[in-house]
């Protein structure tokens, strides 16, 4: 891997090295490198035409990771890519995903990936999917991320998305099916600017008595950029969900956001509340008055939102 | 020293008519010298604060601070400079930590949670409850006066003005603020300007000014101007005096 591979790498998931634990690292559509554990094994799926990977988490797997960072610094690669994850009973990992697009060129790339995790019984995941992209070419960064998860009875999700910078466009589609006493917490944090485009479709379905669902949703929309957000949280049973939509809009952004809520049980809780405002001037003004210049102020509000 | 001369702020009234805020203001205040500036509600004392921070332009007379003439200066380099302001009703800000904004007000962003905590026990504040808690709406507005004020002490500048920091705080943690700027103008720390109407505040002063329809209507030691003030207040509700007689 080259330098601006690895810098993508640093951005997406941290990794300065090869990481510790399981790992699958794909480089311009190929498998790169790939490390099984004792409790981890990734598989290259073996069905014609469909790209991909399967992660089987071992019942029991305790305080381990999985990284499958994804890398394109090829002009003009478009890929669509499957991975199913089958997490069991009892387990609590961390998985870190994401894709970095490094354009030199003037042909599009894209990466669209498709997720979905089937969580057992009791099983604790943590999942981190990070989207950057850069370059100095014309061609545009495409990435539109698919996630579907089922959660079994007292599952957890914690997801957390970011893309800050750097992505033209993407369409983001996200379904969680949360069973008996299941838990979902989604944050999710973007920043738009230039030309870019976002949208983000949500649905949280609380299926299970006892489920529990939050939705964070923190966006910053600079320049001509637009952004399009549908959370949508359902109750089926028994359940409490929260959405929270917040953004801030800047230049000549537009920001659409439209949560919904839907009831199908008496006992279902659900809230929503979003909200679209600029950078209130006072608190710019306050952190002038702390020796910021206009600039930092802003940034450092900015930064404090998308944290 | 700060040194205030024919300070004016005029704005255009609702029929094109000159509102005077501040009218030909003057004021002198030596190195560490505490002063606190008091007077009726709209008399201008926030807007005097607000434009020596530079938070208001001036429409005439100048400010010098250590000689130096800060009127025409942004408010970054006057913070820069060591003029510091704590607002009457600060700003909330959605992610940014209390240990975010005490750092960037120290200007160290390895400001440690020991020094942190230092600054809002200062205030009255449990600190360790609150160092790690957004400084947004879940916050009361007594909670974020006195984070705010807490910047203000990190910030450890020349010159600290303070609009009302009374305002929205309870008794034990006034007790606890009092004595702060008590001991700031003991160990000779700063000079002081408090905006307040509270008497145990501005019975620590070394003078008082009054200010009202934007004029400085007193200004001298407080032993002088104190008694003065209390005269004119004691008297002034007839509706009590002709309620007592019945």
């Amino acid at each position: 891997m080259d330098q601006a591979e690895w810098k993508l790498l640093k951005e997406i998931a941290d990794l300065e090295k090869t990481p510790q634990g399981a790992y699958n690292i794909r480089r311009n559509g190929q498998m790169d490198a790939r490390n099984n554990t004792a409790n981890i094994e990734i598989t290259t799926k073996t069905e014609p035409g469909k790209s991909g990977i399967d992660i089987t988490v071992k019942p029991g797997t305790k305080h381990e990771s999985v990284h499958i960072p994804v890398i394109i610094s090829q002009t003009g690669l478009s890929e669509l890519v499957y991975n199913d994850f089958f997490i069991g009973e009892d387990c609590d990992v961390d998985i870190v995903a994401g894709c970095g697009i490094h354009n030199t060129g003037c042909e599009t790339s894209q990466h669209d990936g498709v997720h979905t995790f089937h969580i057992g019984k009791r099983s604790k995941v943590r999942y981190v999917e990070r989207h950057y992209g850069e370059g100095p070419g014309t061609g545009k960064r495409i990435m539109n991320p698919q996630t579907v998860v089922y959660l079994d009875e007292g599952a957890s999700l914690n997801m957390e998305s970011t893309q800050i910078r750097g992505v033209d466009s993407t369409k983001r589609e996200t379904k969680i099916v949360a069973g008996k006493g299941a838990e979902v917490v989604i944050t999710e944090k973007l920043l738009t600017h230039g030309q870019q485009t976002a949208e983000s479709d949500m649905e949280i379905i609380l299926d299970g008595e006892d489920a529990t669902g939050r939705v964070i949703s923190r966006s910053v929309a600079q320049d001509d950029s637009q952004q399009v957000f549908y959370p949508k949280m359902t109750g089926n049973a028994k359940c409490f969900g929260h959405v929270q939509c917040d953004s801030i809009i800047m230049g000549q952004a537009r920001i659409s956001s439209i949560p919904a809520i839907v009831a199908n049980h008496v006992d279902a809780q659900l809230i929503h509340e979003a909200a679209i405002g600029r950078i209130a001037g006072d608190q710019i003004l306050k952190l002038m008055t702390l020796g910021l210049t206009e600039q930092e102020a802003e940034e450092k509000i900015l930064d404090g939102f998308l944290q | 020293m700060l040194e205030i001369k024919h300070l004016s702020y005029q704005v255009e009234g609702e029929e094109g008519q000159e509102l005077g805020i501040l009218n030909d203001v003057s004021l002198t205040v030596a190195d560490n010298q505490f002063l606190v500036i008091t007077g009726p509600n709209g008399g201008g004392k926030t807007t005097l604060a607000k434009a020596i921070m530079g938070l208001v332009q001036p429409t005439g007379g100048s400010i010098f601070w250590n000689g130096t003439d800060i009127t025409a200066l942004s408010i970054t380099d006057r913070a820069r400079l060591g003029v510091s302001y704590g607002f009457q009703q600060p700003p909330r800000f959605k992610g940014l930590k209390v240990r975010d904004l005490l750092a960037l007000a120290s200007g160290s962003q390895k400001l440690t949670r020991e020094e942190g905590c230092q600054y809002l026990t200062k205030v009255g504040l449990c600190a360790g409850d609150y160092i790690d808690r957004e400084v947004d709406t879940s916050l009361s507005g007594g909670e974020v006066k006195r984070i705010e004020i807490a910047t203000i002490l990190a910030r450890k500048t020349g010159l600290m003005i303070f609009d009302e920091p009374e305002a929205g705080i309870d008794l034990w943690s006034f007790a606890k603020l009092t004595e702060t700027f008590k001991l700031i103008h003991q160990k000779r720390e700063a000079t002081l300007i408090v905006i307040s109407h509270q008497e145990r505040i501005i019975d620590l002063a070394d003078e008082i000014m009054m200010i009202a329809d934007g004029k400085v209507e007193k200004h001298g030691p407080k032993d002088q101007i104190f008694p003065q003030i209390l005269a004119k207040t004691s008297t002034g509700c007839t509706y009590l005096s002709e309620g007592a007689d019945k």
